[in-house]
């Protein structure tokens, strides 16, 4: 595919619009379920570029916020604004059904913990990865092979096996599937759930260092719910540290785990060098 | 020279006529009478009726004969016979704590108002076969000893309950229920469509999945609250006269079973229901019924994991009509040969080109 | 005890169930392609046996009709035999074997050769009436995935398909889009009749009695057959003529003539082959 001139000073045009405005702006989002308080006004901005890194231990509030930032769960109070593509600023939660899902097949990205609530297991991998493109209306057989081949490679998984279903893949080659089905519409904001939750040590470094280097590499905006400090420093420029729903301390990643000021954010993070 | 088969209309009405013969079968042995069947073969006539949701004796002993015996081919033409009825109008609600009952049983109380009445039951016989009954002409049995009839009506004994506070109150349904049978099924169903869904349901189907429940698939625990059998007056409001009138009264089997209870810390713990109703006498049915009705309330009363068959309202709903399962089932036997012709060409092609694939690559491999 | 054939109103159903059809009708009219639902009526015929085109039919006839009904393509198949002889005993309207003649075409599984024209209905009987059922069994999240034209895992099924055999496996019941929204099971018949539903100058009717719905394409609606660009969809047939009437271009059935395997092709439509061989067409010589 060849991108030309004009495209790519569109493109540029609107990486300066977008800098200079951030992608997703939360204010004061709260959740409840009955009497107890899943995540309670949250308020964060994320730009154009960064990754932002929510950690706290299980039970913080950090999973039922991304849920609400996807959309699978309705807030009961609070508000997102989301950047869209010509640069206006939409109201996530007052989006209506359709163009949500439109959103969440082409901008958006949700990566699950569980590879398997991420992927069609009984459709091949090119079928998994071709989804999005086809679901956005791709109707060249060659060309959306061809680009599953490509997201292939680049999550490091055999291109022989384009024609395998999942059920056959290592737990770390199903995540590694899954980010790729994800990332091929090209997405402008990923949601990460414990992405390498579940899977074993060595397999997750390898995972790591794909998600650093795609990251990079695309410039990609992300928010990681982690409760893995590991995790966050890899890949996070920014923290958010989570505790019975509330942020209680935020900052650049390096600066709260070297020099946490929060009481909890120490235990966490003493806890973690303990290990 | 092949000519295409012509004839069908021949083919037909000469099957049809084989067919009254082998219903009427050796011409030697008396034909059955409507009203033999209506009196000796009362639970076949009875599931003919709960499954063809239509409450008249004559003609599902009729539609017995007809069917040779067949229950689902029987309901089903009692089906096709009831939905050219008019509707005249609709009764009130039966009040079956009224209802006169042959057969009464609860299993949660030794003994209770009203009080236990076995009535006429396959309970405690031995499954014996009684080779007396085959011989022709034998005497009626004699008669059965009668109790004195009760004196007052017996109270539900979930009313018992219910005074207590123990049992978890039903709210109000709207006042014109669902019809079923005018109104296409859309889902999720409100408990009145789907027990309207299970009272016409198959048996069969019904048994299996309350089964499925008792055994772990969405276990709810079930006691048998109370079970009654007998007749229920019929009542229809007539506007010319302001108030209602009997126009009858229909034979009737209830089951109400009282169920696991829910509750918390700050909320009083309160036994749950399933209710079974079904049309004639058909015990097997009701409680059946009773035991997937509480089964489809496991999201609506917060159960987790609600996700066995028994709990799952769109699959019970959706297969639980023996009249539109048996026919799509038994369709297949249709001409599907345009279908099947579009098949076979596409594995011919298929193979053809799948042959020809690998007779390039080992020729490219000897060369 | 049994009624009367003359207690049944015209093509049996009762005025007051014909109407709520009608409704259902004009609301699938309205959108083309969109599954209606309807209160269906039991028929004195099985569920899967046409129950939904028996409703539209008599919902649609009037007396100055002419019913032509055909199964598998062919006037003389048992089940058309069968439905034909229910309207002309309920309804006692003229029936035909004649396409051309025909003011209403009930079919199962075909549609005839011969062009219709704006002044015919054909009314299709579609025993599964959701294009998405075998990809997600439940009606309350297909009939969502209709409503938000979330149609991304249709394609997929017909990419596994091109991966796995190189083609599209579907031989019948091949999915279509309507008017550039719903896409819609154009029931089973052979994806060789798929262009004939496109921009069609006669009405079509489809109705599934026991699904309870019934959909529609207005005359002349685009409707496309689902595919890739680079793998176009073909209507395809076996590649040879009838050999009766020599058709080149017709669908054909595939008869077994002995215990050899000795087979022959037959047009599948009747009528056609009949009127090509009264003009005096024949095969040519093997």
């Amino acid at each position: 595919m060849t991108v030309s001139t004009a495209e790519m000073a569109q493109a540029r045009v609107r990486a300066d619009a977008e800098a200079r405005a951030p992608l997703l702006e939360v204010a004061g989002l709260t959740r409840r379920y009955g009497a107890r308080i899943g995540c309670a006004d949250i308020g964060f901005d994320l730009w154009p570029g960064e990754v932002l890194g929510v950690v706290g231990e299980s039970g913080s509030g950090k999973s039922t916020l991304l849920a609400c930032l996807a959309g699978h769960l309705a807030p009961d109070a609070g508000r997102v604004l989301w950047r869209d593509r010509d640069g206006r600023a939409r109201d996530v939660l007052a989006i209506p059904e359709p163009e949500r899902r439109l959103l969440a097949r082409t901008d958006w990205a949700f990566v699950r913990q569980n590879p398997r609530d991420g992927l069609r297991m009984g459709v091949s991998a090119g079928g998994n990865i071709g989804e999005r493109l086809m679901a956005g209306g791709a109707r060249h057989y060659g060309r959306i092979r061809g680009a599953a081949a490509d997201w292939l490679a680049r999550v490091e998984i055999d291109a022989g096996r384009i024609d395998d279903t999942p059920r056959a893949f290592s737990g770390g080659m199903q995540q590694r599937l899954q980010i790729a089905r994800n990332l091929v519409s090209g997405p402008r904001l990923v949601l990460m759930d414990e992405p390498t939750g579940g899977l074993d040590v060595s397999v997750q470094a390898r995972l790591l260092d794909l998600l650093r280097g795609l990251v990079r590499e695309m410039g990609l905006s992300a928010i990681v719910v982690t409760h893995d400090l590991a995790v966050a420093r890899l890949l996070a420029h920014r923290l958010m540290v989570m505790k019975d729903g509330r942020v209680v301390e935020t900052g650049l990643t390096d600066q709260v785990l070297d020099d946490p000021q929060h009481a909890y954010t120490q235990l966490l993070v003493s806890s973690a060098l303990r290990l | 020279m092949y000519v295409a088969t012509k004839g069908g209309e021949r083919a037909i009405g000469a099957a049809h006529a084989w067919l009254a013969e082998e219903r009427r079968g050796d011409p030697a042995t008396p034909a059955l009478t409507v009203a033999q069947i209506r009196e000796q073969m009362t639970l076949a006539v009875a599931r003919v009726m709960a499954e063809g949701a239509l409450y008249d004796p004559d003609l599902a002993a009729l539609a017995l004969k007809q069917a040779r015996g067949d229950a689902v081919e029987a309901a089903f033409l009692i089906r096709a016979y009831r939905t050219t009825l008019p509707r005249l109008g609709a009764s009130l609600a039966l009040d079956t704590a009224a209802m006169a009952c042959d057969r009464r049983i609860s299993a949660i109380f030794k003994d209770l108002p009203g009080g236990q009445t076995l009535g006429p039951t396959f309970d405690y016989t031995h499954r014996l076969l009684d080779f007396a009954l085959a011989a022709e002409d034998a005497p009626p049995p004699p008669a059965a000893p009668e109790a004195p009839p009760a004196s007052s009506p017996a109270p539900r004994a979930a009313a018992i309950l219910d005074r207590e506070g123990v049992l978890q109150p039903e709210p109000e349904g709207a006042d014109t229920p669902p019809d079923l049978t005018r109104a296409p099924l859309e889902l999720p169903a409100d408990r009145a469509l789907r027990l309207q869904a299970l009272a016409r349901g198959d048996e069969g189907f019904l048994l299996a999945l309350a089964y499925s429940s008792q055994r772990g698939y969405g276990r709810n625990h079930p006691f048998v609250g109370e079970l009654r059998v007998g007749a229920a007056a019929v009542e229809v409001e007539i506007p010319e006269l302001g108030f209602a009138v009997a126009i009858g009264e229909v034979a009737l089997t209830e089951c109400e079973t009282i169920n696991q209870f829910a509750g918390s810390t700050t909320e009083p713990a309160q036994f749950t229901r399933g209710y079974g109703l079904v049309l004639g006498c058909n015990e097997r049915k009701a409680i059946s019924m009773a035991l997937v009705d509480r089964a489809l309330r496991a999201r609506e009363l917060g159960e987790a994991d609600a996700d066995a068959p028994a709990q799952d309202e769109e699959f019970v709903l959706s297969h639980c009509d023996n009249v539109q399962a048996s026919g799509f089932l038994e369709h297949i036997k249709l001409p599907h040969h345009v279908d099947f012709q579009a098949e076979l060409e596409l594995v011919r092609r298929l193979r053809a080109e799948a042959t020809a694939a690998q007779a390039a690559a080992s020729s490219e491999a000897a060369g | 005890m049994t009624p009367d054939d003359a207690d049944y109103t015209f093509a049996y159903l009762d005025e007051a169930t014909k109407r709520m059809i009608r409704r259902a009708v004009l609301k699938a009219v309205a959108i083309p392609g969109y599954q209606t639902p309807f209160a269906s009526r039991e028929m004195p015929m099985p569920y899967g046996w046409g129950t939904g085109g028996v409703q539209l039919t008599a919902a649609c006839l009037t007396p100055d009709d002419v019913l032509k009904v055909i199964d598998q393509g062919a006037d003389d198949t048992t089940n058309a035999v069968s439905i034909r002889a229910f309207f002309a005993k309920v309804a006692g309207v003229a029936t035909t074997e004649s396409t051309r003649e025909a003011t209403i075409i009930q079919t199962r599984h075909r549609i005839p050769e011969t062009p219709l024209t704006e002044d015919q209905i054909m009314v299709f009987q579609v025993p599964i009436p959701e294009p998405l059922r075998f990809l997600e069994p439940r009606e309350t999240e297909t009939r969502r995935m209709h409503a938000l034209a979330d149609y991304g895992l249709m394609q997929v099924r017909l990419y596994e398909d091109v991966a796995r055999h190189g083609a599209v496996t579907l031989a019948y019941a091949y999915p279509v889009r309507v008017a550039g929204r719903y896409v819609m099971d154009p029931s089973p018949i052979p994806r060789f009749d798929n262009p004939k539903l496109d921009r069609s100058p006669a009405l079509m009717l489809f109705g599934a009695g026991r699904e309870q719905r019934i959909y529609a394409l207005p005359p002349w609606t685009r409707v496309e057959s689902l595919d890739f660009e680079d793998h176009p969809f073909e209507a395809s047939k076996p590649d040879r003529p009838c050999a009766l009437c020599g058709a080149e271009d017709s669908y054909l059935d595939e008869v077994i003539v002995d215990d050899a395997g000795g087979r022959m092709f037959v047009c599948s439509d009747t009528d056609h082959c009949a009127n090509r061989r009264a003009a005096g067409a024949q095969a040519s010589a093997p």
